[in-house]
């Protein structure tokens, strides 16, 4: 299958990378080689085959609704590129 | 016979009678890193004094029969956290993240009286199948130089291989414990979906990773496994079920009587004359004691890789996206605003592969690919685990080449992801199928002279059958050497 430049950038956009054309046209190629090599599951007949998604069971597992204060908020700060002292400091949004 | 040549277990009685201190153990691996780590660059960090001190503190304190790793020094893959201790993920992204809490599996090393060394280098967010897609530098195999370790855990194999620690955790989404442990000569475990606490495990395939232990013997391995597995309230993935004594499983049996599963999709075209060689003289062995061999049929296997990397892939673009310069990591400076932030820190954070795995994924999931890709991988993903359930009905264990070469030279296959992508070929089926397996080295390649693993699989929660296996193959087999290089 052949990318497009313009569809290679929809992508990227999508995943919040940015490209140079260079790599946005290496890109494209290698993604059309890997995606040409996925389209051979076309071949397999799936009519009727319940998806697996996860190879244990599926179910919702609950736990009693208690407060557990294991992580200062401090140690949880520490980690952050850019905080107030009580809350993460992001580039103004509006 | 060295200290840093005893297996863990033997290193384990000896440290539990006194006759060797914890402080001991632990400056002969610091010792040997010192030596081979400029060669083989299998660590991202050592954490030397404290890893002295923690061994003082249990000589002070005195072995304790309720802790089994009682002053065994070990290593743990980049990937799982570890409180305090920088947790890179073989990324530039997390070059400075210090978490605050301990993954779970490294807590269970911990209270077992395990002593951590340092952390291993790793392809970047476990992303590879050599360690050369680490933002540090690659790993070297310690059998020859030239070669790569393996992935993504190959820091983990060669520092086990180089005889730095005893054991070492690794994680594995497509086959980056059993590859590495092949390439080094060791044994690693891929335990059943289930059985492991993944929570500290920093996610790349969440339907597909499984932390498990490398080492140098089937015992070995599988005292480790017993310490981290089990139920973790914080993994609700985790199963609920009781933990066997794996080491004593690979001590119970012989092979009489055993039944092995050869699926003629892994003995045939493709896979390298010497690791075939290596891989049916083991067989052969086995059947010398009494095992019999099944010929068995995966007839999706040619769709392993095709499948593998669109559900790898769609997870990995969904788990990365939580590295967007806001909590914690790499954030760009200079950003004109929070899109801005986002793209230019995850742009500048994230190497090359680890960028072409969230771009893939993010393509398979997109608006109108989802069914043609994702939902259609996932119904495949059926018919590979339905193989496996049918191959089991007539055989006790399956086994086949854990990769289809030996360790190949750095730089040979980085130029062509597709081409390193089919190094998996043989190892991601078992990920996908959520099934344990292990890889055994079965000896050196009469060409290459580097080690060859056979892979055994088992199926869900059957750790006990496959260690049991090995361990009685591993006693029959004349064993390796220690690594050439180092």
């Amino acid at each position: 299958m052949k990318i497009n430049p313009d569809d290679m950038a929809r992508i990227a956009n999508l995943a919040r990378i940015e490209l140079s054309p260079e790599k946005l046209a290496l890109f494209a190629g290698q993604l059309g080689d890997v995606l040409t090599y996925m389209d051979a599951l076309n071949a397999v007949d799936t009519a009727d085959v319940r998806p697996m998604y996860s190879p244990v069971s599926h179910h919702t597992v609950t736990r009693p609704d208690t407060v557990v204060k294991e992580l200062a908020r401090a140690d949880i700060l520490a980690g952050a590129p850019e905080d107030d002292g009580a809350f993460f400091i992001v580039p103004r949004i509006v | 016979m060295s200290l840093i040549d005893l297996s863990l277990c033997e290193l384990r009685d000896k440290l539990a009678a006194r006759e060797l201190s914890a402080a001991e153990a632990t400056a002969a691996c610091l010792a040997r890193i010192e030596k081979t780590e400029p060669e083989v660059s299998a660590l991202l960090s050592v954490q030397a004094e404290a890893a002295l001190a923690e061994a003082k503190a249990l000589d002070a304190a005195g072995p304790d029969p309720d802790r089994p790793l009682w002053g065994v020094p070990v290593t743990v893959k980049d990937v799982l956290t570890t409180r305090g201790l920088a947790t890179t993920c073989g990324s530039k992204m997390l070059k400075n993240f210090v978490p605050p809490f301990d993954a779970t599996v490294v807590a269970r090393l911990k209270a077992a009286g395990a002593i951590i060394l340092g952390k291993n280098n790793m392809d970047e967010f476990a992303m590879g199948s050599s360690t050369e897609n680490s933002a540090y530098f690659p790993s070297k195999n310690p059998w020859d130089l030239a070669r790569v370790p393996g992935g993504s855990s190959g820091g983990s194999g060669a520092s086990v291989a180089a005889r730095q620690c005893f054991a070492s955790l690794g994680t594995d989404t497509g086959g980056s414990i059993r590859l590495p442990a092949a390439f080094c000569g060791t044994v690693g475990i891929k335990p059943s979906y289930g059985r492991v606490s993944r929570y500290g495990l920093v996610a790349f395939g969440s339907s597909l990773d499984q932390c498990g232990p490398l080492a140098r013997s089937v015992p070995d391995a599988a005292a480790v496994l017993k310490v981290i597995a089990g139920h973790d309230p914080r993994d609700s993935t985790s199963v609920n079920q009781p933990v066997p004594d794996y080491e004593a499983a690979t001590r119970c049996c012989d092979l009489q009587g055993l039944r092995l599963g050869l699926p003629e999709e892994y003995w045939g075209e493709g896979v390298d004359g010497e690791v075939l060689a290596s891989c049916r003289a083991a067989v052969d062995a086995a059947v010398a004691e009494g095992a019999t061999v099944v010929p068995v049929k995966l007839p999706h296997t040619p769709y392993a890789i095709a499948t593998y990397y669109i559900i790898a892939m769609a997870e990995a673009s969904s788990n990365l996206a939580r590295f967007d310069g806001v909590r914690y990591g790499y954030r760009a400076p200079e950003a004109a605003n929070l899109l801005d932030m986002y793209k230019k820190s995850r742009t500048a954070g994230f190497g090359d592969e680890v960028q072409r795995r969230i771009i893939i994924g993010t393509y398979v999931l997109s608006s109108g690919y989802y069914d043609a890709y994702y939902r259609k991988a996932a119904q495949v993903r059926r018919l590979i685990r339905d193989d496996f359930d049918r191959a089991f009905e007539h055989c006790d264990v399956i086994v086949g080449p854990t990769c289809p070469t030996v360790a190949f030279p750095l730089g040979q296959m980085t130029a062509d992801p597709l081409k390193m992508y089919l190094m998996d070929i043989f190892t991601i089926s078992l990920n996908l199928a959520g099934l344990c397996g292990l890889s055994l080295p079965v000896g050196l390649g009469e060409v290459s002279k580097m080690p060859v693993g056979l892979q055994v699989f088992g199926p869900s929660f059957g750790e006990e059958r496959i260690l049991a296996f090995a361990g009685a193959l591993e006693k029959v087999l004349p064993g390796l050497p220690r690594p050439a290089a180092v």
